[in-house]
C-alpha cells in the first residue's frame, strides 16, 4: 500500500492521503481526470467499483472505488467542490465505463454535473422531479413532488456540458434516438424484464440498434431512508435490496458494520452464514435456470426449477421462520440457532440436486435450439466486463476471475476449498453455464461445511444502539449477481451519515447496449435473461 | 362399419318429402351449420381443457381441478368469462379491419372444418379437389393475423403480424409440398378417395420412407403454421407481450385463442387423413378377424382419437422445446426442410412411377 | 345466501360481514329470477376465471411465481392463463412496492384492463407502503392511485395467504350485480369522481 502511495504522490504530489483498510487518496477536481488515468494505465487500477456521491455540508462530491485485477489491491480517491450552486466535477465516464451510468446516479442524487459526461440526465427519478433527494438540506414536502399520474416526458436529446480545447464550458444538446427511428419501449412491465426496467430499444425491423436503459420503476430511497435509522435498523433493507441474494446482502451489511466495531463473530455463526450464503446462491441460480428457460419459450423448465427451489425455501423457513425476507443475520451473529433438522435436511438436498442438475443439462442444455439461441450470442469481451464493471456469474463468463469469496475472503471462504468457475467464452451460453456449474461449486462448499458446525454461541450480545466509530467503510460480499458493496460514512452518530449500496445489477444493465447491438429482439431477451439482473437491487 | 351417409341421406328425403328442393338445401344449410358452430365449440372448450391438463401433467402440477370434477369444466368458466368482457375501443385504429381480423381468423378455420371427413359418410362438401380446398382456406388465416396486427396501431404487434407473415408464407411451402407428396402417392385429391384408399394399410405404413419424411415434415411445419411453441414467434410472450393480438380483449381476443386450438386440431385432423388413414380403422393384410374387430370401433372415434393424438404430440413440442429465433426460424425452412422436400417429392414420384410400394 | 368456496368452509374466511353486506345489498335490489339466475351463472364463470395480469415489481412477484409454480399451482383454481397484455387480463395483481415514476404506468396498465376488473394489493409496500412508507418516492399503498379490492398483508405473503386473497376475491365476484348496475360501484366513485 505504501507503494501505491509513493507511486501516486510522486505522479501528483498536491495529493493528500488518509490510511485505513483501504487508501484513501484526496485529490483536486482539476487533477482527478489526469490521476484517473495514471491510476488506470500505470498502476493498473481498471476496474471502477463504485462512486459514492457525498454531501459532507458545505462541499460535496464523490468518492471513487477502484480496484486492480491484476493484484485486486484496492484504493479510493476522494473528489470535492465547495460549489453548492452550481457543482462540477469532472467525468471519469470515457475510461471507465462503468461511471456513466455512476454518474449520472450520482447526478440524480445531489445534483453534481460532470464535465464531459455525454449524458446528463436523471437516472432513478422522473425527469421532473424537483430537488436532489439525497442531499442534507433536500426539501421532502411532499406538495414540491406529489404523485404525478400523466406520463413524463420522452427525453431524446440530453444535455452535456463540455470542456473546450481553452478550457471554457460549453452546454451541448446529444440525441439518443432520432424522430425517425422506430423506437420500441420494452418494459416497464413487460414479461421478459424481470421487473420494472424499461428498455427503449431502437429496432431497424428484428435488428437492435440500440437500447438505451431506464431505471428507477422501483427507486424506493433506501439509502436515504437509512441516514434517519439506526444501524440494526437498517439491516433489514438489504433483505429486500435483491430479494434473491437476501442472506449475502445482509451478510455485507453485517461485515461492514462489524469490521468497523471490530467484533469477532463466533465460529458458530461464521459457519452457519457461509452455508447460508451458499444455499441462497443455489436458490438464486434456481430461479435463474427457472425464467431465463422461459425467456426463451422452455416454460416447462420454470417449473422444475422451482420445484426444487422450494426445497430450499422450506429449509429457509424451518430456521429463518420466513420464505424470503429472512432476517437473519444480526450484527455480531445471527437472530436465532438453527433448526434441529437442519443438518439432516440440507446434506438430504446436497444429495438430491445433483441428478436434478443433470435432469435440465438433458432437458435444456443439451436442445439444439437452445444451444443455437444460446451460443455466440451477446458476446462480452474480458476488457469490456472489467470497464463496464459487469462482475459475477456474468464477469466470470467473459474470463475474468472476480470472485470476491476468493480475492478478498470473507466468513469461512478461506478454509473451504471451492473452484471458481470461470469461462472464456463471454456469451450467454457461458454465463448460463457459469451459473449451472457454481451451484455444484456451492453444494461442495455445503458438503465440507454442514458436518463440522461448531457449538457454542451463535451471536455476539450486542447493545441495542451502536455507534459507529467515525471513518468510511467499505466491504464486499460475493452476492449471487456479483460483488454487492456496502459503503458507510459515520460521523460518530447511531446512524450513518451516508450509506451506500453499491449493486451488483447496475453495471450489468449499463452493459446491455453493446452486447445487444447488432442483434435480433430474441437476443435481446436472451441477453437480459442470461445477464440475470434483478430490478429491486439496482434501483434500491 | 356403420356409414353415416345413411342418416344424412335419410334427412335429405325427409326434408325434400315436405318441402321443395331449394327449401331442404336451405335447411340442410342452416343445419349444418349449427352443428359445426356446436362441434366447434366443444371441441375448443376440450382442447384448451386437454391442453392445460397435459401441460400440468408435464409439469409436475396439477392442472385445474377445482371447477366441476377434476376440472373438466374449466373451459366452460372461461367461456362465459370472455364472453362478457368488454371490448375495449381503441383511438388512432382503422376499426373496421381491427373488427374483422378475428373473423377472418375463425372463417379460414371453420372452412376447413367443411372438408374434414369426420367418419364414413360424415363430410360436409366431399369434391374432388378437396385437398386443394383444405389448403387453400387454411392459408386465409394468417390474413387476419397481419391484419390484427397492422390495425392494432401498436409497435408489438406490427412486429408479431410480420413475424407470423414471414413464417406462414414460408411453412406454407413446406405443408404444400408434404401434402403434394402424399397426393401423388394416393392419385386423388379427394378427400375420401385419400381415405378408401388406405383401406388396406395408412400410408405411413405402405408409402415407404418418402411418406414418413412427409409425415415428419408434415408435423414440424403443421406446428409452425398453427404458431405453437417452438415456433410461437408472432405471439412470443416473453418478447412482444402477446404479439398479433396484444390490443384485443373480449370475445375478440377469444376468436384468436379458439382459433389457435381448432388451428390445431385441423392441422392433427389432416395429419390423421394423410398418413392415418383418416377414420379408416387400423388394417392390416391377412389379418382377417383382426381387421374385422377393428370394424366395430365406430369411424368416428378412429378419427378424433387419431386427431388427438397427433395433437398430444404437437402439444409435446410446445411444452417442451424452447423457441426458436426468426432468422433460425427461416433457415430451417428454406435450407432444410424445403430441399429436403423436393427430394422427397420426387423419390416418391419415382415410387408411384415405378410401382415399388406395397 | 351462503358464499361457496370449494374445499374451504365458509366459516374458516374471515370478513364474512363484508359479504353479506354485499348480498344484503343485492338483496334489497329485488331482482327478478332470470336475470338472478344469469348472474349467478356469469359470476359462477367469472369466478372461476380470473386471469391475471403479468405485472410485479419487487419481491411479492418471486413469490406471485411461486404461485403459479409447480408446487402452489394456481391452474387448479383457473387461474392460470396468465396474461402480459393487460386488455385480457381480469385482474392485476400489484406484487410489489409501487414507487413515483412507476404510479403513471401502473394507472395505465389499470386504464388498459378491460371491464370487468379487480386490483388485489398483495404484500406490504403495495397496502400501505410497507417498510418504505416514509421515503420521498414510495407511494402509501396503491390505493392512492387505483381502487382496490382485496388486500393481501405480508412481506412478502406466503402462497397459501396470496390463495386466500385470490379467493377472498372469488367470493367477491360471486356476489356481485353483473346485470342491472355493479355493486362496486360506490369505491370506484370515491376514486375517481362521478
Amino acid at each position: 500500500m505504501a507503494n501505491i502511495q509513493q507511486e501516486i504522490s510522486g505522479f501528483l504530489p498536491e495529493a493528500t492521503f488518509v490510511e485505513g483498510a483501504i487508501l484513501e487518496v484526496a485529490v483536486p477536481d482539476a487533477k482527478w481526470h489526469e490521476l484517473a488515468l495514471y491510476l488506470r494505465d500505470k498502476l493498473h487500477f481498471d476496474y471502477l467499483v463504485s462512486i459514492v456521491g457525498m454531501d459532507w455540508g458545505e462541499t460535496m462530491g464523490c468518492i471513487y472505488y477502484l480496484t486492480s485485477t491484476a493484484d485486486n489491491s484496492q484504493v479510493s480517491v476522494k473528489v470535492e467542490t465547495s460549489d453548492r450552486e452550481n457543482p462540477l466535477l469532472h467525468t471519469v465516464s470515457d475510461l471507465w465505463k462503468s461511471a456513466y451510468l455512476y454518474e449520472r446516479e450520482v447526478y440524480d442524487f445531489y445534483g453534481i454535473r460532470f464535465i464531459n459526461h455525454p449524458d446528463m440526465r436523471r437516472l432513478f427519478l422522473r425527469n421532473d422531479w424537483v430537488g436532489y433527494p439525497l442531499r442534507k438540506d433536500y426539501n421532502a414536502d411532499p406538495a414540491l413532488n406529489p404523485i404525478r399520474l400523466e406520463h413524463e416526458a420522452v427525453d431524446d436529446v440530453t444535455h452535456a456540458i463540455v470542456e473546450t480545447e481553452d478550457g471554457k464550458l460549453e452546454e451541448r444538446t446529444n440525441t439518443i434516438f432520432s424522430p425517425e427511428e422506430f423506437v420500441v419501449n420494452i418494459g416497464p412491465q413487460h414479461p421478459a424484464t424481470h421487473g420494472v426496467l424499461r428498455l427503449r430499444t431502437s429496432l431497424d425491423g428484428e435488428i437492435v440498434k440500440k437500447v438505451d436503459v431506464y431505471c428507477g420503476y422501483i427507486h424506493r430511497g433506501i439509502e436515504k431512508l437509512c441516514e434517519s435509522l439506526t444501524y440494526p435498523q437498517t439491516l433489514h433493507f438489504a433483505d429486500r435490496l435483491d430479494y434473491m441474494s437476501a442472506q449475502q446482502n445482509r451478510h455485507a451489511v453485517c461485515l461492514c458494520i462489524e469490521d468497523a466495531l471490530q467484533i469477532e463473530v463466533p465460529m458458530r455463526a461464521q459457519y452457519i452464514r457461509t452455508i447460508m450464503d451458499e444455499l441462497m446462491r443455489i436458490s438464486s441460480h434456481l430461479l435463474f435456470w427457472s425464467t431465463f428457460c422461459m425467456d426463451l419459450g422452455g416454460t416447462t423448465a420454470f417449473f422444475y426449477g422451482f420445484r426444487d427451489r422450494e426445497k430450499i425455501l422450506d429449509i429457509f423457513e424451518e430456521t429463518c421462520g420466513a420464505r424470503m425476507t429472512f432476517n437473519y443475520y444480526t450484527i455480531g451473529g445471527l437472530m436465532a440457532d438453527l433448526h434441529p433438522d437442519f443438518q439432516r435436511k440440507v446434506k438430504e438436498f446436497c444429495a438430491y440436486l445433483p441428478a436434478k442438475l443433470k435432469e435440465y443439462h438433458t432437458l435444456f442444455t443439451g436442445n439444439v435450439i437452445a444451444q443455437q439461441r444460446m451460443k455466440g450470442v451477446g458476446l462480452l469481451s474480458r476488457e469490456d466486463a472489467i470497464s463496464y464493471g459487469i462482475a459475477g456469474p456474468s464477469g466470470r463468463a467473459s474470463g475474468w476471475a472476480c470472485d470476491v469469496r476468493k480475492n478478498h475472503p470473507y466468513a469461512l471462504y478461506d478454509k473451504v476449498e471451492f473452484n471458481e468457475v470461470v469461462r472464456t467464452e463471454g456469451d450467454v451460453f457461458a454465463r448460463y453455464m457459469v451459473r449451472l456449474d457454481e451451484i455444484l461449486e456451492s453444494i461442495h462448499i455445503i458438503e465440507q461445511l454442514i458436518d463440522n458446525i461448531p457449538e457454542g454461541d451463535y451471536a455476539v450480545k450486542m447493545k441495542p444502539i451502536i455507534k459507529l466509530p467515525e471513518g468510511r467503510y467499505f466491504r464486499q460480499v460475493e452476492a449471487s449477481r456479483g460483488p454487492l458493496g456496502i459503503f458507510i460514512e459515520s460521523h460518530g452518530d447511531k446512524n450513518p451519515y451516508r450509506l451506500k449500496i453499491n449493486s451488483a445489477c447496475l453495471p450489468l444493465v449499463a452493459g446491455l447496449d453493446p452486447m445487444c447491438r447488432g442483434g435480433k429482439i430474441a437476443d435481446l431477451i436472451a441477453i437480459g435473461g442470461s445477464l440475470d439482473y434483478v430490478i429491486p437491487d439496482m434501483d434500491r | 362399419m356403420f356409414d353415416f351417409s345413411i342418416v344424412t341421406h335419410w334427412i335429405d328425403n325427409l326434408l325434400r318429402s315436405v318441402m321443395p328442393g331449394w327449401g331442404a338445401l336451405l335447411v340442410e344449410f342452416v343445419l349444418i351449420g349449427v352443428v359445426l358452430l356446436l362441434l366447434y365449440a366443444v371441441l375448443a372448450l376440450f382442447y384448451i381443457y386437454f391442453e392445460r391438463k397435459v401441460c400440468a401433467f408435464f409439469q409436475c402440477r396439477l392442472g385445474p381441478n377445482r371447477v366441476g370434477p377434476y376440472g373438466i369444466i374449466q373451459s366452460v368458466a372461461d367461456m362465459f368469462k370472455i364472453l362478457i368482457k368488454e371490448l375495449i375501443s381503441l383511438n388512432h385504429i382503422d376499426k373496421f379491419l381491427f373488427n374483422l381480423a378475428p373473423y377472418l381468423v375463425i372463417v379460414a378455420s371453420m372452412l376447413a372444418f367443411g372438408c374434414l371427413p369426420f367418419g364414413r359418410g360424415l363430410q360436409v362438401i366431399d369434391f374432388n379437389i378437396g385437398v386443394f380446398f383444405l389448403i387453400a382456406v387454411s392459408s386465409i388465416g394468417v390474413l387476419g393475423i397481419l391484419l390484427a396486427g397492422w390495425s392494432s396501431h401498436n409497435k408489438f404487434t406490427l412486429i408479431g403480424a410480420l413475424r407470423s407473415g414471414a413464417q406462414m408464407v414460408s411453412y406454407e411451402l413446406s405443408i404444400g409440398f408434404s401434402v403434394l407428396t402424399m397426393v401423388v402417392f394416393a392419385g386423388t385429391m379427394s378427400i375420401t378417395g385419400i381415405v378408401e384408399a388406405q383401406a388396406n394399410g395408412w400410408f405411413i405404413f405402405t408409402g415407404h420412407i418418402p411418406a414418413i419424411v412427409a409425415f415428419l415434415i408434415y408435423l414440424v411445419a403443421g406446428t409452425a403454421e398453427t404458431n405453437r411453441g417452438p415456433f410461437d414467434l408472432p405471439e412470443a410472450e416473453s418478447e412482444l407481450t402477446a404479439g398479433y393480438h396484444t390490443e384485443y380483449s373480449g370475445i375478440h381476443f377469444g376468436f384468436f385463442y379458439l382459433a389457435e386450438y381448432l388451428n390445431l386440431f385441423i392441422v392433427a385432423g389432416v395429419a390423421s387423413l394423410l398418413f392415418l388413414g383418416g377414420w379408416m380403422p387400423l388394417h392390416i393384410p391377412g389379418w382377417e378377424s383382426f381387421n374385422a374387430i377393428m370394424d366395430y370401433i365406430p369411424s368416428v372415434i378412429w378419427f378424433f382419437g387419431k386427431a388427438v393424438l397427433i395433437s398430444f404430440v404437437i402439444i409435446w413440442f410446445k411444452w417442451t422445446f424452447p423457441r426458436l429465433r426468426i432468422d433460425q426460424l427461416l433457415k430451417l425452412e428454406w435450407k432444410y426442410l424445403l430441399p429436403l422436400n423436393l427430394v422427397n417429392l420426387f423419390i416418391m414420384v419415382l415410387i408411384v412411377i415405378f410401382g415399388l410400394h406395397f | 345466501m351462503e358464499v361457496k368456496i370449494k374445499s374451504m368452509k365458509y366459516e374458516d374466511f374471515k370478513d364474512n360481514e363484508y359479504i353479506e353486506h354485499l348480498i344484503a345489498e343485492l338483496k334489497a335490489a329485488h331482482t327478478n329470477v332470470v336475470v338472478g339466475c344469469l348472474d349467478e351463472l356469469i359470476n359462477w364463470g367469472r369466478s372461476n376465471s380470473l386471469w391475471p395480469l403479468t405485472f410485479a415489481t419487487s419481491c411479492c412477484g418471486i413469490e406471485f411465481m411461486s404461485l403459479g409454480a409447480a408446487r402452489y399451482d394456481m391452474a387448479r383454481f383457473g387461474f392460470e392463463v396468465a396474461r402480459a397484455s393487460p386488455r385480457q387480463a381480469d385482474f392485476v395483481m400489484v406484487a410489489g412496492t409501487i414507487v413515483h415514476r412507476m404510479a403513471p404506468v401502473l394507472k395505465r396498465l389499470y386504464d388498459q384492463l378491460a371491464e370487468p376488473k379487480y386490483v388485489v394489493a398483495a404484500g406490504g409496500c403495495a397496502v400501505s407502503g410497507g417498510p418504505f412508507r416514509n421515503s420521498y418516492h414510495v407511494l402509501k399503498g396503491v390505493e392512492e392511485i387505483l381502487p382496490v379490492d382485496v388486500y393481501i398483508p405480508g412481506c412478502p405473503p406466503r402462497p397459501e395467504a396470496m390463495f386466500y386473497g385470490l379467493m377472498q376475491l372469488q367470493r367477491k365476484v360471486k356476489v356481485e350485480k353483473f346485470f342491472g348496475g355493479v355493486n362496486r360501484q360506490e369505491k370506484r366513485e370515491k376514486v375517481f369522481g362521478k
